[in-house]
């Protein structure tokens, strides 16, 4: 029952912010307590699977915070999905952020670490808490770790990122604690529980509704759903690795897995739909779907546009969860994994590109695939997976989201999803295209910005080939969410 | 077998401190750091006897003392219950921690001043502490004017502008104390007892009348100024603003909270006895709430960081005083949280002010500008304090912002559940914009810099490290020094 591995797998990265505070001086031995606890974590992690995997969830309650409320962490299917995805991608983004900090001679590096070590602690935090007050702890401290690494640039452009970032985080956390508080009034001391506590606690449907909408404007912030993702493209003016692992993975995936979760194990999909409101999210997550996408096509800037590409695929998430189906389920919850290792990887390529040239607009980039092979490789592969091409990660969610809208009744979603895909290529082939055929023609030469700028995206677009091909290599992605949705549906 | 009665420890609580003050400034008149450590001592022993008693308090029900043997409700009666004890404790903690910075040496000020500020600075701590364990209600007006007294000499010796805040602040607090006086006359006049346990069951014959309902209006509204609720506070930015910077950790830390402890006894342990007072409360909470947000608003309009902190404990001692207002289990047990989650996080904040202050020689937020680089520590305790006060987990602050929420949801008072998540948000722009200034702007230019001695930096690291501990350890907090407080179910 009281495993203290979950402990030590949020501590470890925790502590690890001592040593690196105090090795200030000496970048190298701080780097290495960086990649000592991202290894540690990665390890502990592997071994919680295995014992999930054996049929055995890891469970852990610590102290009371509250009254009926313990400080309680679980590791079930689904939070080990989002756990494994942050843990692995912590190692890669460590290598790429000395690349990257180094490069760039960025300053305030060792406040940048040890904000990213606080950050990792509360991602996995959120991925195993137990109970709702457990999660929004981990919620708000991810919200305020992050905002250094939002600031990092301390110039009023950063500053403004930072105060936008607050002030939708801080108003959705507001809003998120009302909603526990009022769901903890109906059923008092619940936790997460597949299919929902909600459901026998003898509300009206009008209270649920709103609690439902307090809820989805807590987690829908992080979740970039429109009209409420206005922070994350103010938040591109981080350092590149911030944008990576933070926007592109923990924090967005944090909103999306809390969306997962609410709907999953606090409402249930079932409550969900007596009450009218798996439509409305259904159709928050289409709108923002298609209006990511469009404006993503509007934007020149890269990472602009890779920022709205996140707003447009976290909702493929928000729409899976909605749904309800247990297909539905499933390709949300992998694609919480599958949409990570693609969009890391298109991050890390915009910033290697800008360390190697200074590059940001799309246009400046004719040529740049002949130059840097390597990283527009990884880059092709990332886009060809977004946009759900067969073979590629992103297929998998794709498929099983588009099953589970014509098992739930909504095959309009489907019309959704494939203009999305069209619209996927509109976006990401014109990048591709002007880097690898266009410019001044020239031999192919190897014109990197050093390994540990290139090599990161390259492995997390193998992993994204590998995930898409066997969606159940190493990490057990497939079976997890499948776990997680079936557990969730009572399939 | 006859036990000796913990009961004749009592009044030692409130004698130590007064009879230090009078012999503090004989030593004074020998050797001023003799004087000076005789009145650290006498703070220690206080802060020692108000700890070793609570656990007695606790477990085995309230202890007694009546005053030269006579019983009450002729005599005058000390109680020392829960809730007495933890105020006690809490003085007596604060007087103890803020000492030695509020009676270090000034080059500015002659001898005799230093020796009577030590006498006052006792004297303020006896009375507080009395108004405490007092049970009597004329007896509570002594100790407030004893209190009021001294905290007027106080802020008066800090400077010019001191002596004027001081002023205003003793004309208003005059014509609170006559408040006071006044309706208690009308409470005396109807029921022929001053003791409140007494007055509680003679009050129900005559709860209706006017006299009755004038004599707790006047009473209260008394108290209302003496805790500086909007629109009452007016004594308090400049008051708060002037006085010397040692003692406000003290000042701000527990001042305010006694007279709401005061408005808790008068309410619920004479009022509320006698009968239902629903009408009386929702006003009270409509004005608690009121203070919230005028407090906070005012807060975002002031550049010295001093006001700011002065205007936002008019929105804080708000929370107290809307958490008694609600009224139930979950409210009360809140408010008394917040009163000492509340002390230490404004003393935090204040006791770092200082430190900034005298190093930078101001205290408006631009002088502040870079501050981080030159005392990290310091601005870490700041930083934590603001979080807190803010209301995000793991600092204290939420936790008792959870209580005081919870109670609002389960009373289904949604327009002050509004207030509490506003006011959050509100105290988040007027905090971060010092934290931007401390952490993210350059010095404007190289100002002269002074070193700032241990003495005042101590409170500071004390608190910052107590506000976390209170927060993680709340449930451990609540079952050893903040009583739960259960509210009897009204009809």
């Amino acid at each position: 029952m009281n495993d203290q591995r979950l402990l030590w797998a949020i501590l470890v990265s925790l502590i690890a912010v001592v040593p690196i505070l105090l090795s200030d001086k000496r970048p190298n031995l701080r780097e290495s307590w960086t990649f000592i606890a991202a290894f540690l974590k990665f390890g502990i992690i592997i071994t919680l699977l295995s014992d999930l995997l054996a049929g055995v969830t890891p469970e852990l309650v610590l102290l009371e915070i509250a009254p009926g409320y313990a400080l309680h962490l679980k590791a079930d299917p689904a939070g080990m999905v989002f756990a494994l995805l942050a843990s692995t991608l912590w190692i890669v983004t460590s290598l790429y952020s000395i690349g990257y900090m180094r490069g760039g001679k960025y300053p305030h590096q060792t406040g940048f670490f040890a904000s990213f070590a606080v950050c990792v602690s509360s991602a996995i935090g959120i991925a195993f808490s137990a109970n709702p007050l457990t999660f929004f702890v981990f919620f708000e401290i991810l919200t305020i770790a992050t905002y250094p690494l939002v600031v990092h640039n301390r110039n009023g452009e950063a500053i403004d990122g930072g105060r936008k970032y607050l002030a939708y985080t801080l108003i959705a956390g507001q809003c998120l604690l009302v909603a526990l508080i009022w769901s903890g009034v109906l059923v008092p001391g619940a936790s997460f529980t597949p299919g929902g506590f909600l459901a026998g606690s003898g509300a009206s449907e009008t209270t649920l509704r709103i609690i439902f909408l307090l809820f989805m404007l807590g987690i829908g912030v992080k979740a970039g759903i429109m009209p409420l993702h206005g922070w994350l493209p103010a938040a591109m003016v981080a350092p590149t690795p911030v944008s990576a692992l933070l926007h592109a993975v923990a924090v967005v995936k944090a909103g999306a897995f809390g969306c997962v979760r609410v709907v999953g194990f606090v409402f249930g999909p079932e409550l969900l739909r007596s009450i009218g409101m798996d439509w409305v999210l259904a159709s928050f997550a289409a709108a923002t779907i298609l209006g990511g996408s469009l404006r993503a096509l509007g934007e020149t800037n890269l990472k602009k546009r890779l920022a709205y590409s996140t707003v447009s695929q976290l909702s493929y998430i928000v729409l899976g969860a909605a749904l309800g189906s247990p297909a539905a389920l499933a390709g949300a919850i992998f694609h919480i994994a599958a949409h990570g290792f693609m969009k890391i990887t298109l991050f890390f390529c915009a910033g290697s590109i800008y360390t190697r040239t200074h590059f940001t607009e799309i246009g400046q980039l004719a040529g740049i695939g002949r130059r840097m092979p390597m990283t527009m490789g990884a880059f092709t592969i990332g886009a060809l997976g977004l946009a759900g091409t067969p073979l590629m990660a992103g297929f998998v969610s794709k498929w099983n989201i588009g099953l589970g809208a014509i098992h739930s009744g909504h095959e309009i979603f489907v019309a959704v999803l494939v203009i999305s895909a069209f619209l996927n290529f509109a976006y990401f082939f014109p990048i591709v295209y002007t880097a690898f055929f266009e410019g001044e023609p020239s031999e192919f030469k190897f014109d990197e910005a050093g390994y540990a700028l290139w090599l990161p995206p390259t492995l997390t677009a193998l992993a994204s080939l590998v995930i898409g091909i066997f969606p159940d290599w190493f990490w057990s992605f497939y079976t997890l969410a499948w776990t997680a949705a079936k557990s969730v549906t009572g399939l | 077998m006859h036990i000796p009665s913990l009961g004749w420890w009592l009044p030692w609580l409130v004698l130590a401190p007064l009879g230090g003050a009078m012999v503090s400034p004989i030593l004074a008149a020998r050797s001023l750091k003799a004087s000076r450590w005789f009145g650290a001592l006498v703070l220690l022993g206080n802060f020692l006897l108000a700890v070793g008693l609570t656990p007695f308090a606790w477990n085995q029900g309230p202890l007694h003392y009546k005053f030269g043997g006579w019983a009450p409700p002729w005599g005058i009666e000390y109680v020392l219950d829960p809730v007495s004890a933890m105020m006690a404790t809490l003085v007596a903690f604060f007087a103890l921690i803020a000492y030695p910075g509020a009676t270090l040496p000034r080059e500015d000020q002659p001898q005799s001043n230093a020796a009577s500020f030590q006498a006052l600075y006792l004297l303020l701590s006896a009375g507080l502490i009395g108004i405490v364990l007092t049970g009597d209600l004329f007896n509570l007006y002594v100790f407030l004017e004893i209190s009021s007294l001294s905290a007027y000499a106080l802020v008066a010796s800090g400077g010019d502008r001191g002596k004027v805040a001081a002023f205003r602040y003793l004309i208003i607090g005059s014509v609170a104390a006559t408040f006071w006086v006044l309706g208690l006359g009308y409470l005396y006049a109807l029921t022929g007892t001053l003791n409140m346990a007494d007055m509680a069951t003679r009050l129900p014959g005559v709860l209706g009348s006017r006299a009755a309902v004038a004599g707790l209006s006047f009473m209260v509204i008394g108290l209302l100024i003496k805790m500086a609720l909007f629109p009452l506070h007016g004594w308090q930015p400049d008051a708060y603003s002037y006085a010397p910077a040692g003692a406000m950790p003290f000042i701000s830390g527990v001042m305010a909270k006694v007279s709401a402890y005061a408005l808790y006894r008068l309410l619920y342990d004479v009022f509320l006895k006698a009968g239902p007072a629903a009408n009386a409360l929702e006003l009270l909470s409509w004005a608690a709430a009121l203070s919230i947000l005028a407090g906070s608003v005012l807060a975002l309009g002031q550049r010295d960081v001093r006001r700011m902190l002065a205007y936002s404990s008019v929105a804080q001692i708000g929370y107290v005083i809307l958490g008694m207002g609600i009224g139930n289990s979950f409210a009360l047990t809140g408010a008394f949280l917040h009163i000492a989650n509340h002390a230490l996080m404004k003393g935090c904040a204040f006791a770092a002010l200082g430190a900034f202050t005298a190093r930078t020689g101001s205290s408006d937020v631009r002088a502040l500008a870079g501050v981080a680089k030159i005392m990290p520590w310091t601005a870490a305790a700041f930083t934590i304090a603001a979080l807190g006060i803010i209301g995000l987990p793991p600092m204290a602050g939420f936790f008792s912002k959870y209580y005081l929420l919870r109670g609002a949801v389960t009373a289904q008072a949604w327009p002050f559940v509004a207030t509490f998540a506003i006011s959050s948000l509100l105290s988040a722009i007027y905090f971060f914009r010092v934290i931007e200034s401390l952490y993210l702007k350059e010095p404007e230019q190289t100002q002269q810099t002074h070193a700032v001695p241990g003495t005042l930096l101590m409170p500071a690291m004390v608190l910052a490290g107590l506000i976390i501990v209170f927060g993680v350890f709340n449930q451990r907090v609540i079952e050893n020094f903040v009583p739960v407080i259960i509210a009897e179910e009204k009809s």
